[in-house]
């Protein structure tokens, strides 16, 4: 077999391929289901009402989007240039430890919340620029790096948590001193359990496309992930654009990690991720890469793991199920968008 | 000082370094199968977590040892043929493809423990390989304990010189390895591309999933979520320190392997009780770095690495 590129692909073609993917992940589910001894329609059913069935379900299904907003924002900018930033989960570790530095007394108010956003997204951004001057200056391969740096993060983490972050008051738990009040980010609507991070994760993915769409930067962005020699042919500044681009990415995953910290928990732990950094690739290659479409991907990946986790306890069906389903659907996604542009043909 | 030369020429040191070194090299022989035909297979680590899982599972259910250790394989070569069949005939990204069988192999790896033993606080405990005796060589002083090592050590020792020779003695190994620096000519000379390439990033995989294997068969006799805890990710980076050559990667393993059981024992001396022991565990992850740093200028890398191959094109 070999792929012939489709001169014009039709409307049906370019939606309903993705959309077929989608529907194949949901055969997926309803087969786990059946193995798990499960009924497949009422497992579906299940996973839609925890996540959207209540008030409750869909204020925790936006709270969990919230980071993965930022994680997905943080790899489409990146992967949009061909910048392969697996270390988002790094990232978002160092935007929390800022907000703990920085909010447990160091900073009062007005001042404290918008220069701990600032310095915890300069820290994110800084994290990724090692591993991306490493790839424009020595042609090391971003993808180990940045994966290996997940690893250290998690390791200093831990190390901070049990020495010179640790909470006295913490009864033995690795977690770290509580932010002041002045450090949190109130919630949105008095009573409701969302917080202010959540729109700013919606203002970053607005940024984030008027960057890509109305900006110079936006465009050196886009040539540079097509075609880095075109680019480079073109005189575009192909190294300082991935610079760029890697502090951008980098400060929006740190985002991720302040707004847990600050909006969400209060304090800093090292469970407060369970991956949204490796998440946020599915998140973003869900939405094409698409800044705004990632808000969407972003709020549908959270109802599945929150979906998931109340099926899981109505119907015994591991909570795994939710992690499987959004790898399948990350690897059918990909071969449908492929399968948009080419077809397959004999010879 | 005398406290790392105490530990550096003890014999159990250097049993450790070969128990640590045995599944790094495994895997790094996988991935460099994979790399050498063309193809950069980051599924390595969700396929090291199934092998882990599979032939611990299989195990716990009654087979032989070895039947574990097939188990594995098969388990890592089918999502070696998941893997190759996106990345080879279509052509897509190997990043996010290797990054998707990550996922779905280590959460397929959960499910399933989840799924067989739903009640279990902590993992059940089955018999893992013991030590070989080797006539003669066992008993020699220092020697004998060093060397006393399971059959799976001996198997990836002996997997690694099996690679070499077929990478550099074999019509298919010449294959494999033009198939990763020139695929048209492989083409040219009647050989399928698609064929040769996902040939060898199943092979791969398999050797990665007994890599995986050896953890639960071997090391530890019990199944973690977080066993495989980045090793997969190592092992890309021994491939490139070992410039995309079985001797050279089977040195960095041990080179690395060396490092990783001083760390262990210096977490034991005064100087490792001064230090956090963090700063130990991260020293594999932060030396993987230096030595990709430090191979960065070299330039053996398979040309045709990470390029997709589609017939009539060009």
């Amino acid at each position: 077999m070999r792929l012939e590129a489709i001169a014009n692909p039709s409307a049906v073609r370019r939606l309903g391929l993705p959309a077929l993917a989608l529907v194949l992940t949901m055969g997926v589910a309803m087969a786990l289901a059946l193995v798990a001894g499960a009924n497949p329609l009422a497992v579906l059913g299940q996973i839609a009402t925890g996540a959207l069935g209540s008030k409750l379900a869909i204020l925790e299904t936006l709270n969990r989007a919230t980071p993965l907003i930022f994680t997905g924002l943080a790899v489409a900018v990146a992967f949009r240039a061909k910048l392969w930033n697996i270390g988002a989960e790094a990232q978002l570790y160092a935007g929390a430890i800022v907000a703990v530095v920085l909010g447990t007394g160091a900073l009062g108010s007005p001042l404290v919340l918008p220069v701990s956003a600032a310095v915890a997204m300069l820290a994110g951004a800084l994290l990724l620029l090692g591993p991306v001057l490493l790839k424009t200056r020595l042609g090391v391969d971003e993808v180990v790096t940045t994966l290996l740096l997940n690893f250290i993060m998690l390791l200093f983490v831990s190390y901070l948590l049990e020495g010179p972050m640790k909470d006295p008051g913490g009864m033995g738990w690795p977690k770290s001193t509580p932010l002041i009040p002045e450090a949190r980010l109130p919630r949105i609507v008095e009573g409701l359990r969302l917080h202010w991070g959540f729109a700013l994760a919606i203002l970053a993915a607005v940024v984030v496309w008027v960057i890509q769409t109305r900006t110079t930067l936006g465009f050196e962005i886009r040539a540079v992930g097509q075609n880095p020699e075109a680019a480079r042919f073109a005189g575009m500044p192909v190294n300082a654009v991935l610079v760029k681009t890697a502090l951008l990415s980098g400060g929006l995953a740190a985002l991720a990690g302040w707004s847990e910290v600050a909006g969400l928990k209060g304090h800093l732990s090292s469970d407060l991720s369970p991956g949204f950094g490796y998440t946020g690739i599915i998140v973003a290659m869900l939405a094409l890469l698409h800044p705004l479409g990632v808000i969407l991907t972003a709020i549908f990946v959270a109802g599945i793991f929150v979906g998931s986790d109340a099926m899981s306890r109505a119907a015994g069906v591991p909570t795994y199920i939710a992690d499987m389903l959004m790898a399948t659907a990350l690897l059918f996604m990909v071969l449908a968008i492929l399968l948009t542009r080419v077809r397959v043909v004999r010879g | 000082m005398n406290a790392v030369v105490d530990i550096l020429i003890s014999a159990s040191f250097w049993a450790a370094v070969i128990r640590i070194a045995s599944p790094l090299i495994l895997a790094t022989m996988g991935e460099l199968i994979c790399e050498r035909a063309g193809v950069l297979n980051l599924g390595i680590e969700g396929i090291m977590v199934i092998g882990a899982f599979a032939g611990w599972m299989a195990v716990y259910q009654g087979l032989p040892l070895w039947g574990g250790v097939a188990v594995a394989m098969a388990a890592g070569m089918l999502f070696g043929l998941l893997h190759s069949t996106l990345t080879v005939p279509f052509g897509l990204s190997q990043h996010v493809v290797g990054l998707g069988v990550t996922l779905l192999a280590t959460s397929s790896a959960s499910f399933a423990y989840r799924l067989m033993l739903p009640e279990v606080t902590s993992p059940p405990k089955i018999a893992p390989f013991q030590p070989l005796h080797v006539p003669g060589l066992s008993d020699l002083p220092w020697l004998g304990e060093a060397l006393s090592q399971t059959a799976l050590t001996w198997a990836a020792f002996a997997m690694a010189g099996l690679v070499a020779f077929m990478l550099y003695r074999t019509p298919l190994g010449l294959a494999v390895r033009a198939v990763g620096e020139n695929p048209a000519a492989v083409e040219a000379q009647g050989l399928s591309v698609t064929g040769l390439r996902m040939g060898a990033v199943i092979a791969g995989s398999g050797l990665m999933a007994v890599g995986g294997a050896f953890l639960t068969l071997s090391a530890f006799s019990s199944f973690f979520f977080e066993m495989v805890n980045g090793r997969g990710w190592i092992c890309i980076a021994l491939v490139v320190f070992g410039a995309w050559r079985p001797g050279k990667a089977v040195l960095g393993a041990i080179l690395f392997a060396a490092f990783d059981a001083l760390q262990i024992r210096l977490q034991q001396t005064p100087l490792g009780a001064a230090l956090p022991y963090q700063l130990f565990l991260a020293l594999p992850f932060i030396l993987s770095i230096l030595a990709l740093i430090l191979m960065s200028r070299r330039a053996e890398v398979p040309a045709a690495l990470m390029v997709p191959y589609n017939k009539g094109e060009r």
